[in-house]
């Protein structure tokens, strides 16, 4: 019965997580919108990043990494991120609106 | 040793009280409460990321102003260069998301209780407190220096009247007058901070008062940015402005308020018109929660932002000790969306993932002349420490179109956070 109460738990907890985890960005997402806007009322010339495909974005961090894409400051900001975050984060940034 | 069944029951309800189910609020139905303290970039930034993250959490920001007044770009306020009401933004669009803002000064934080007092005697309980207080003056740090003579020698390093007496001080001096700018050791809120305020008084000065001169009084040896500000001022402002650093003397050691002098090891200034930026520490609330160390920041958690010292309270933004990251209001909205993430996380009784995150920080040195430093940031052996090969500084090199560009990003920059924080 106590083992039954501890499964019945961890199952909560894991389906909390799980819930949580769907809707949140995957690290580093969220820091984009310091300079990339999250509002569509914001004017700049810098893009937003919701909704944009996410095989523009890898492509764009792959270039700005290697130095092959013209850059201020995501030269050394793309320097930060594995493939495998970009990734995470291009493909989130493609479900937002 | 036998243990009974309703023994082992006991420790087993214990036991997933303490590890499994922390805080399973949701489960029981009632609405997690937070609190948040200090309505600033990293504030009001944490309080809609909480409750845009998961609307069923009741976010409480506490803010004793109705106006918020952005230090960044409040240095080309000083300059002439831009109205203080360009700097201000009020809090409706914040309360309009469902965010309660509690006008009043929090004053007593009870970690074990769980509840902060308002100083007109209000008690909001919480289930997550984030402390975002910013900074204080670390009044009485500098012999001679206390409020009444900020009121003669303006720090203007929180934005609003101090900004505005600033100003007017450099408007009223005579073509001809010393200026002096006093830079405090590290660390403190916004480093590349005084040498942009220099610069764009410098472009001031060169285009109204041509035979005044500027003097920078350093604390330090050395400063953010510090190659690209000295070769654009040889460029910009040569024999107008002088960076004195500690080594030479800069360390300002007392200030008379009263005759306009500032003393250092070496000697005595006396200047027409005087901005000491003062020693600084985390905002007054973090002391009376306990949440500040002997160094009067506050330690915390790089996962979590939750402190070192006092459970269930988190500190973000300039108040934080955040390893690598320097305390500017990017950085407190990137860090304020990391602790929203992890609080709605532990709130659900789950386990916060490693974060990952970035600053970038412009520079004015001239209307038409922007750099930059930016940064990633990861946590490292307890600390939040630089992405390794990531970050720096805008090239010493770049042609002045890339800092014409720059100047063009910094605007694009500060409306876009603060539509994000305050829009």
């Amino acid at each position: 019965m106590v083992c039954r109460i501890l499964a019945a738990a961890i199952g909560l907890v894991s389906i909390a997580a799980a819930v949580v985890a769907s809707a949140e960005p995957p690290a580093g997402a969220a820091a984009c919108s310091g300079c990339h806007p999250a509002s569509t009322r914001v004017t700049s010339p810098v893009p937003r990043l919701a909704g944009l495909d996410g095989a523009a974005i890898i492509r764009a961090m792959q270039e700005f990494r290697s130095g092959t894409r013209a850059a201020t400051v995501m030269d050394r900001i793309a320097k930060g991120f594995t493939e495998a975050e970009v990734q995470a984060i291009a493909a989130w940034y493609a479900t937002q609106r | 040793m036998r243990v009974s069944r309703r023994e082992f029951l006991k420790l087993g309800g214990a036991a997933t009280s303490a590890a499994l189910l922390p805080l399973p609020t949701f489960a029981q139905g009632a609405a997690p409460r937070v609190v948040v303290v200090g309505g600033g970039f990293a504030g009001a930034s944490c309080a809609r990321a909480l409750r845009q993250a998961d609307p069923r959490i009741a976010v409480t920001l506490v803010e004793a102003n109705t106006t918020f007044t952005a230090c960044p770009f409040s240095n080309a306020v000083i300059g002439g260069l831009r109205e203080l009401s360009a700097q201000q933004f009020t809090y409706e669009r914040v309360a309009a998301d469902g965010i309660a803002v509690a006008r009043g000064t929090a004053t007593v934080v009870d970690a074990q209780a769980r509840s902060v007092t308002l100083a007109d005697g209000t008690r909001l309980p919480y289930d997550r407190l984030v402390l975002a207080p910013g900074i204080d003056i670390r009044w009485g740090a500098l012999p001679g220096y206390d409020e009444a003579a900020a009121a003669l020698m303006p720090h203007a390093w929180r934005a609003g009247e101090q900004t505005l007496l600033l100003r007017r001080q450099l408007e009223a001096m005579p073509d001809g007058g010393l200026v002096v700018i006093s830079a405090p050791a590290n660390p403190f809120r916004c480093p590349p901070g005084p040498y942009e305020r220099a610069s764009l008084i410098a472009h001031y000065l060169k285009t109204k008062k041509p035979k005044s001169k500027l003097i920078v009084l350093d604390a330090k040896d050395a400063f953010s940015k510090q190659r690209l500000f000295q070769a654009a001022w040889a460029e910009l402002y040569p024999g107008l402005l002088e960076w004195v650093p500690l080594s030479k003397g800069g360390n300002v050691i007392s200030v008379a308020a009263a005759t306009g002098t500032l003393v250092t090891d070496f000697g005595r200034h006396k200047a027409a018109v005087a901005n000491v930026i003062p020693p600084q520490k985390a905002g007054r609330i973090a002391e009376a929660a306990g949440v500040a160390d002997r160094s009067g920041w506050c330690p915390i958690d790089p996962v979590t932002f939750e402190s070192k010292l006092q459970a269930g309270i988190h500190v973000i933004g300039d108040a934080a000790i955040a390893g690598a990251m320097p305390k500017s209001a990017f950085a407190a909205n990137s860090q304020a969306k990391t602790c929203a993430a992890a609080v709605v996380r532990l709130l659900a009784g789950g386990a916060p993932s490693a974060p990952k995150l970035i600053n970038t920080c412009y520079s004015l040195l001239a209307p038409d002349y922007g750099i930059s430093v930016a940064g990633v940031y990861q946590p490292s052996g307890g600390q939040l420490a630089d992405v390794p090969g990531s970050g720096g500084v805008s090239p010493t090199d770049a042609p002045r179109a890339t800092r014409a560009a720059e100047a063009v990003l910094a605007e694009a920059w500060f409306r876009t956070i603060t539509g994000e924080v305050f829009g």
